[in-house]
C-alpha cells in the first residue's frame, strides 16, 4: 500500500491529491472510464455508487449518484474537456445540492516503470467552495452530526 | 492518527444509534441500562454497538463495583472531524479499493 499525499493550501481554492500504483496507466484509466469498474472503487463503504451516464470522450457527459445507509442521494456530474487518455483525464464537476459551483478537476497519469503516479489538481471558484467540498460535501448528513458531537466535546473540555 | 485508525473512527460513526450514544456521554459517563433506554434495541445489541466505539478508540470502559462505565474519548473525535479528515478518508478508501481491483484486472490484449 502506498500512502496519499494530499495539499490543501490556506487560502488557495484547489486541493492536490497524489498517489502511486502498481500499474500501466491503461488500467488506470480503464478504471476511471468503465461504469462498472467505477462504481466497484470509488466512494467509502457505506456510499453506494450508481454511475448514471459515462461518455469518455470529448465534450461527453458524466454523472455518479452516491447513495448512503439512509437512502439519502448525492449525484455529481459535468463534462469531459478532450477525450480521456493514458495520460488522464480532464473534466468539469458540478454537485447536485450546490448547483452553479462549477470545478475543474484535471486527473495526470505519469508511468515509472511497472508503477504509475496519479495525481488529482482540482481547481474551485472560491476557497469557499474548496472548503465546502473538502469538509465532505459528499458525506453531508454524516458531517452535520459530527459538528455538533465536535461541537459538545470541544465545548466540554 | 493512522489511516486504519481513521478508518475505524469512521466506520464507527457511520451508525446513527453509535451516533447517538456519543451524543449522549457528552453528558457524562453512562452504564448500558442508562444508554440502553431511549432506542428500542436490547441490551446486548447497545454492548456490541459499544465494544465497536471501544475498538475505535472513541470510548473506554471502566469498572466501578458492579457499575461498567463508559467514557467517550475526545481526541480520535476531533482528528475526524478535523477538516481535511474525512476528505483524506474518502480517497484513501476508494485508492485502496482501486489497488484492489487494478490486481484483478487482465491486461489488455
Amino acid at each position: 500500500m502506498t500512502a496519499i499525499e494530499i495539499v490543501a493550501e490556506p487560502g488557495v481554492p484547489q486541493v492536490l491529491v497524489t498517489r502511486e500504483f502498481a500499474a500501466p496507466a491503461s488500467k488506470l484509466l480503464r478504471a476511471h472510464t468503465d461504469p462498472d469498474l467505477l462504481a466497484r472503487w470509488l466512494g467509502p463503504e457505506g456510499l453506494q455508487l450508481t454511475v448514471d451516464v459515462l461518455e469518455p470522450r470529448d465534450g461527453g457527459r458524466w454523472r455518479y449518484t452516491q447513495t448512503d445507509a439512509k437512502g439519502e442521494r448525492f449525484s455529481f456530474f459535468g463534462l469531459y474537456h478532450g477525450t480521456p487518455s493514458t495520460q488522464g483525464i480532464v473534466q468539469t464537476y458540478e454537485f447536485d445540492r450546490q448547483p452553479g459551483r462549477v470545478y475543474l478537476n484535471a486527473i495526470s497519469f505519469e508511468e515509472r516503470g511497472e508503477r504509475t503516479v496519479l495525481r488529482q489538481n482540482t481547481v474551485f471558484q472560491s476557497v469557499e467552495d474548496r472548503d465546502y467540498y473538502v469538509r465532505g460535501g459528499m458525506e453531508v448528513g454524516l458531517r452535520a452530526s459530527l459538528d455538533r458531537l465536535d461541537a459538545l466535546v470541544t465545548g466540554r473540555q | 492518527m493512522a489511516s486504519d485508525q481513521l478508518s475505524a473512527v469512521f466506520g464507527a460513526l457511520a451508525d446513527p444509534t453509535r451516533r447517538s450514544i456519543l451524543m449522549r456521554l457528552t453528558r457524562g459517563d453512562a452504564t448500558v441500562g442508562e444508554l440502553c433506554a431511549p432506542f428500542a434495541m436490547s441490551q446486548p445489541a447497545i454492548s456490541r454497538h459499544l465494544k465497536v466505539l471501544e475498538e475505535a478508540g472513541l470510548i473506554s470502559r471502566s469498572r466501578i463495583s458492579t457499575r461498567r462505565l463508559s467514557h467517550l474519548e475526545a481526541a480520535p473525535l476531533r482528528a475526524a472531524t478535523s477538516w481535511l479528515a474525512a476528505y483524506r478518508h474518502y480517497w484513501e478508501t476508494s485508492y485502496d479499493q482501486l489497488d484492489a481491483l487494478l490486481a484483478t484486472m487482465e491486461d489488455e490484449a
